[in-house]
């Protein structure tokens, strides 16, 4: 494959100018990085993690790293997304760099720390390895069954690739007790015609914090770039991680996107994830109730038109007993797009009491459209609660035919019934800011995706 | 020492009850060498007499599986099959020449299917529905390890022009029919476990229902696994010509050995405009014992082609026997207004497993499906859902509903469910719903408070979860099954 010579000679060529070369913990995590990688490769349909979704498309993308095309030290009132302007610490990332200027970290509370990894490393690579190693990491057996067919479900390439060229992303840690009144955000701003980038994002909530944390991945003007991030969650003892990840990049770029979450007593980690922007995007989640209590709350909403694709995979681990999940993705597929949701429940032998809910539902809008979806249950303990739904439709014609009758046009119902089936999603989101906004960014999208602007709080027929 | 007596009486029946089909025949058989090679399937072709079409079919087969690698994605463990290590041909000498009539027939497996309450006489009905009142006749071929040894009522259908014979008969006296058909639903090249049928298939049954004409009877073959280190690949083929009707019945039983046997079969349905079959299996191979030892090695492709437009096919099976259980009968909803069931309950106990369920494609217009699955996990056993629902674009209006189940006994097993829902039409509409859950202590201690053992409680709260399948059964089948569902359970509480 060109895209495995590509990323070989990148490697060879870019590793010894990655910050912190020749620093033992770091060039460790980089060569494991990239041994990942080689033994991996690039996966392809042939992995069940990645039968709906192929990268072929990889071979005619920039992978070297993206140039910007802006001067942000002389243009600091760029448009940057916020779910609450001005009223959040914030990290930029402009083509996968971090931008100090964009930025806006403010005033922090003692024991809370949020910093660029590249100045996590360029001030002390080996504190900064040491921080790189407490965060959990995705697994490539998504089941427990061994035998001739272990539960081998994913391949890791990309993750590896992503530690090969470790050096941009964000570490936010939450010291104990804390409460963070303010939103934490992270925002990717692609503006290069194409170039990729392999940020890290690293959250890790003390015992009994709390933290609401938004990650905006948008173009200003970018084209056919390829974000591959990898994520890693820690949420302590009764602590609370409210996370949603707004993914409304150009429509040529390339999103891939692995996040791991690790979650210890009593703690909640809420995760929510829209998806409206690329050529391709997947997010794939990994969350793993490991203390007594966990809850985790996984959601999704996405919009894909064109040729589009877009791919939302979660694992959902009961390891510990009296843990809750619940998932809701939901999505609206028009012209010759194509979605896939892959979630799976594992309940593993001793996570008794266990309460798993999960639902998936596709709206086709076109004759070329395609779900395809796979909600997988794998149970081990026999005390437990455990269910999943999933369908796939169109436009309910009851609906429509109800709407009309009370003289609504028939392009403004159907807005209005996809809004309002989106709209499910978003409430799933506990935190109001990241809620608002939500409901915000899926109302454009549709608005782009009909041509009709719709409010689904706003009277539909005036006074 | 009375109440000692009855104890060990009691304990005894219940021992036999496990596995009341374990017992052999002591009957001399014809054996092909062990080990699999051309030879060995030119070897069965001849044996059969067959046609050179067939046998060139069959090497085809075989040489295609040779460049094949068997199938891990299931969740099933089990260690690696000898292939070289069976016969691939055991019949009863004395079928050598098949028995004209009945009274023909080695007195010894009349007696061997009168054990297993099968009848081989035409006035009998099957066992266990004595009071169910007037039933209607049961017409049955009998398969002995590799051969058919007799079918009943054979006459009174051909009157209607039914054809119902093995396979090999078919293969002598409509050679057309199974030309035609035979590979047509299910290719020699599908998976590995069909292909080596295709190349070693040995008997089976064939059912070939006119215009029009539905069936008097139900139809039904019993398969009886009875040789050791043998494997047994049947494969039968059903044609339901336009606007026919026929339900048939497939049961299996097999010997207790502390080996494990491998049974490959193949299963093709044809529907032709109009036209419905029922199929309906109780699966009861021997499961291996509480230890996990033995037991049948059960690699099955269903598959049925509702080639016409409002055909139906109908899968109903309960599985309870088998070690290892492979299977996903499947239908092909191709003819507009076509309809797919799927029915079932799979119990496994002890270290069976189980990796079961179905695939339907709505190719057709307006095609519909249905999919009910119970998947019921106890001991250390392992069961698992796994289906497809596939809908292509032009399948304009298709509908499809799924419902699976499972019900965890004890906290050493597992149930999975793996469906996978592809969509390409905007009109069609596919819902699907998963749960799974323990019996509940509040019906069990309802029904032991009403002076049930929890044994009997769990058998009783058991069929009341599979009886959305159940009920789907003939009715010679439901009672027979509802006992096995017990039975099956048997060790799995207290």
């Amino acid at each position: 494959m060109a895209a495995i010579a590509t990323l070989k000679d990148l490697y060879e060529t870019l590793s010894p100018g990655l910050p912190g070369a020749g620093a033992a913990g770091l060039d460790r995590l980089r060569a494991d990085g990239y041994a990942r990688f080689l033994a991996d490769g690039i996966p392809t349909p042939k992995v069940e993690g990645w039968k709906y979704t192929n990268l072929r498309d990889l071979a005619g993308v920039s992978l070297a790293p993206a140039q910007g095309t802006i001067d942000s030290a002389a243009n600091t009132d760029f448009d940057v997304p916020s779910v609450a302007p001005g009223e959040t610490h914030r990290l930029v990332f402009v083509d996968g760099r971090f931008n100090a200027a964009l930025s806006a970290v403010g005033a922090l509370p003692q024991s809370v720390t949020l910093d660029s990894l590249r100045g996590l490393i360029e001030a002390s690579p080996a504190t900064a390895a040491e921080v790189l190693e407490r965060f959990p990491a995705p697994k490539a057996d998504t089941g427990l069954r061994v035998g001739p067919n272990p539960g081998r479900g994913q391949a890791l390439g990309l993750v590896g690739l992503n530690g090969a060229f470790l050096a941009e992303g964000a570490v936010l840690t939450v010291g104990e007790g804390v409460k963070l009144a303010r939103p934490v955000e992270i925002v990717f701003i692609a503006t290069a015609a194409d170039g990729a980038w392999h940020p890290r994002l690293l959250i890790d909530v003390a015992a009994g914090a709390e933290v609401t944390v938004a990650e905006h991945h948008v173009a200003r003007g970018g084209g056919a770039t390829f974000a591959n991030i990898v994520s890693g969650v820690r949420v302590g003892e009764g602590a609370i991680l409210r996370h949603a990840k707004f993914q409304e990049e150009a429509e040529t770029a390339l999103h891939l996107a692995s996040v791991t979450a690790t979650v210890a007593a009593s703690g909640t980690y809420e995760t929510f994830v829209l998806t409206t922007g690329g050529r391709l995007a997947r997010t794939d989640v990994q969350v793993r109730l490991q203390g007594s209590g966990a809850q985790t709350r996984v959601s999704g909403a996405y919009g894909v038109d064109g040729s589009r694709h877009a791919d939302f995979t979660s694992l959902i681990d009961h390891v510990a007993a009296n843990c809750t999940s619940r998932e809701v993705v939901k999505g609206v597929i028009d012209g010759r797009g194509r979605a896939v949701f892959q979630g799976k429940i594992i309940v593993r032998p001793d996570a008794q009491k266990t309460d798993g809910h999960q639902l998936n539902r596709a709206l086709l809008l076109s004759d070329t459209a395609e779900i395809d979806a796979k909600p997988e249950l794998e149970i081990y303990a026999d005390d437990v609660k455990c269910s999943h739904g999933a369908t796939a439709g169109e436009l309910d014609e009851e609906a429509l035919f109800y709407l009309r009758a009370r003289g609504i046009p028939a392009d403004t119902a159907r807005a209005l019934l996809i809004a309002a089936f989106l709209d499910e999603v978003a409430e799933e989101i506990g935190d109001e800011h990241l809620r608002a906004y939500a409901t915000a960014r899926i109302q454009d999208r549709i608005g782009r995706l009909t041509g009709i602007t719709v409010d689904t709080d706003a009277p539909v027929l005036g006074e | 020492m009375a109440a000692t007596e009855q104890t060990v009486e009691q304990v005894r029946a219940v021992t036999e009850q496990k596995y009341k089909y374990g017992f052999t025949t002591e009957i001399e058989s014809d054996l092909a060498p062990k080990g699999l090679n051309e030879d060995i399937v030119r070897f069965i072709s001849a044996k059969k007499g067959e046609p050179e079409w067939l046998l060139e079919w069959r090497l085809q087969a075989y040489r295609h599986w040779l460049t094949m690698e068997e199938p891990t994605w299931a969740m099933v463990d089990f260690p690696k099959i000898d292939y070289q290590d069976s016969h691939y041909y055991a019949a009863p000498k004395a079928s050598k020449d098949k028995p004209k009539s009945l009274d023909e027939v080695d007195p010894e497996l009349l007696a061997t299917y009168e054990k297993l309450g099968i009848p081989l006489k035409e006035q009998a009905i099957l066992a266990g529905v004595e009071g169910a009142g007037e039933m209607p006749a049961v017409a049955v071929d009998a398969v002995f390890d590799s051969v058919s040894v007799a079918t009943t009522f054979k006459k009174k259908l051909e009157e209607r022009g039914i054809i119902f014979c093995s396979i090999s008969e078919a293969i002598r006296e409509h050679p057309e029919l199974v030309r035609k058909y035979m590979g047509s639903v299910v290719p020699y090249s599908d998976n590995y476990y069909a292909t080596l049928n295709c190349a070693v298939f040995t008997d089976g049954s064939f059912v070939y229902i006119p215009k029009g004409v539905r069936c008097p009877m139900e139809l039904s073959t019993y398969f009886r696994i009875n040789a050791s280190n043998t494997g047994q690949f049947e494969r039968t083929l059903i044609i339901a010509d336009e606007g026919s009707y026929v339900s048939y019945l497939e049961g299996c039983t097999a010997p207790m050995r502390d080996e494990n046997q491998l049974h490959a079969a193949v299963v093709e349905l044809v529907a032709m405009d109009d036209a419905t079959i029922k199929y309906s299996t109780v699966q009861n191979w021997y499961p291996g014992d509480e230890n996990g030892k033995g037991g049948i090695y059960n690699f099955v492709t269903k598959r049925g082609a509702c080639r016409g437009r409002n055909s139906k096919i109908s899968w109903t099976q309960v599985e309870t026997g088998s070690a290892i259980t492979w299977k996903y009968p499947s239908c092909i909803l191709q003819g507009d207004n076509s309809v797919g069931e799927f029915y079932s309950v799979a119990i496994t106990n002890n270290y069976q497993q189980a990796d079961t369920g179905t695939k339907m494609i709505h190719i057709g217009k307006n095609t519909r499906s249905t999919i009910v699955a119970k998947g019921i996990s106890a001991g250390k056993a392992q069961s698992t859902y796994r289906g497809l629902v596939r809908i292509l674009p032009k399948a304009e209006g298709a509908r499809n509903y799924t419902q699976c189940d499972s019900l965890l006994i004890g906290d050493k097993c597992g149930a999975h469910t793996v469906p996978y829902i592809e969509s390409r039409n905007r009109t069609a509409r596919v819902e699907h719903e998963a749960t799974t859950a323990k019996i509940s202590e509040d019906q069990l201690f309802y029904c032991r408070a009403r002076g049930l053992s929890e044994e009997d409680a769990v058998g009783l709260i058991v069929n009341g979860f599979c009886r959305e399948v159940l009920k789907e059964l003939p009715m010679e089948f439901a009672v027979e099954a509802q006992k096995l569902v017990a039975i099956s359970l048997e060790g799995s509480v207290g």
